[in-house]
């Protein structure tokens, strides 16, 4: 029962997020669907993700879109003409939605022990985490010994990501020109969307 | 910057909880829900917070940038150094059962010394990735001022 209601309100704040032109709303919006989404790992027993995403998507993704919000104009730019350009878009994902839908037929059902997840490598971790390790948490087991290179390489993939914002952000911004052609596109945009 | 007294003192008395909260999280990942990640980027969150409420040269007083770099770089090569002591001591690079002599304390520490440079590269990368953005702003605003 509780899932259901979480899967409508995360259908509701997704439907929200797409109408809202207010970005900082958006954004709040989106905070909301990441906890939603943690509520929802939590019914699923997945303690581990659920904190992951509360922590993450709830908590320093949004801080990072705000942060970005101050430097950045606060509406969305509304579409120059609705309706008429996205026909190529719609079709994309209208095809690609009904792929994944296909795709779907093939999943196996919720908590069949004979899926591909259960008969491979997890059933041994499962069995052997508390002889191996003494520690009753798997996940952490999983993470940090079973798969340690693998998290090894998230570890650099952090620290990489810090290394790129760094080289983005540490030059100076270049005072913006009025007579610019690049500005002048900045200008429309922000005109229209006092409009 | 606020100058809110409300959102001073109760942010006064969060921050230490969210901190020791971010700790527990880090230590007791082996026997509750949570580890480095989580830990690192709970723990940025409390400094973000503090950055948010007394402002950003108070909080890189407490915690320099130069600091932020040293550690990102400090937390990835402790989980390299422990992978690498685990072939000095004839076992496979991250294998941990060599470490000590019972195995079991052995995965044991390993997983608590990678999930601690997991945290210490999270923690510092968020906050070094918040510093740009917040002194960015401060840039673009002494920019304006001037035009």
């Amino acid at each position: 029962m509780i899932d259901i209601g979480l899967l409508i309100f995360l259908v509701v704040v997704a439907v929200a997020v797409i109408h809202v032109r207010n970005l900082f709303t958006a954004s709040m919006l989106f905070a909301i669907y990441s906890l939603l989404s943690a509520g929802l790992f939590v019914v699923l027993d997945a303690g581990d993700v659920a904190l992951t995403e509360a922590a993450v998507g709830a908590g320093i993704s949004t801080l990072l879109f705000l942060a970005t919000l101050t430097l950045v104009d606060r509406e969305e730019a509304p579409a120059i003409k609705p309706w008429r350009h996205h026909w190529p878009a719609l079709l994309v994902v209208g095809i690609t939605g009904a792929f994944l839908v296909y795709a779907t037929l093939d999943l196996p059902q919720f908590g069949d022990p004979n899926s591909p997840a259960q008969t491979h490598v997890g059933a041994q971790y499962i069995a052997n985490t508390y002889e191996d390790m003494g520690i009753p948490n798997m996940v952490a087991a999983v993470l940090a010994s079973y798969r340690s290179i693998d998290t090894l390489g998230e570890g650099f993939v952090i620290f990489t990501a810090g290394l790129a914002v760094y080289a983005l952000l540490s030059v100076p911004p270049r005072r913006r020109r009025k007579n610019g052609a690049h500005d002048k596109a900045a200008e429309k945009t922000g005109e229209k969307s006092h409009e | 910057m606020s100058d809110n007294k409300i959102l001073r003192i109760v942010a006064r008395f969060l921050i230490p909880l969210i901190m020791l909260f971010a700790l527990y999280i880090q230590f007791h990942g082996e026997y509750s829900p949570g580890g480095g990640f989580q830990a690192g980027v709970v723990f940025a969150a409390a400094w973000i917070l503090f950055v948010l409420i007394f402002g950003l040269d108070l909080g890189l007083e407490v915690i320099p940038e130069r600091a932020m770099f040293v550690l990102m770089v400090f937390g990835v090569m402790l989980y390299c150094a422990v992978g690498l002591a685990n072939v000095l001591m004839g076992g496979m690079f991250l294998d941990f059962s060599v470490l000590l002599e019972s195995p079991q304390a052995a995965q044991q520490a390993g997983i608590i010394t990678v999930e601690l440079g997991i945290g210490i590269t999270v923690a510092t990368v968020v906050m070094l990735i918040f510093t740009m953005f917040a002194r960015r702003k401060r840039e673009q605003d002494a920019l304006e001022d001037e035009a």
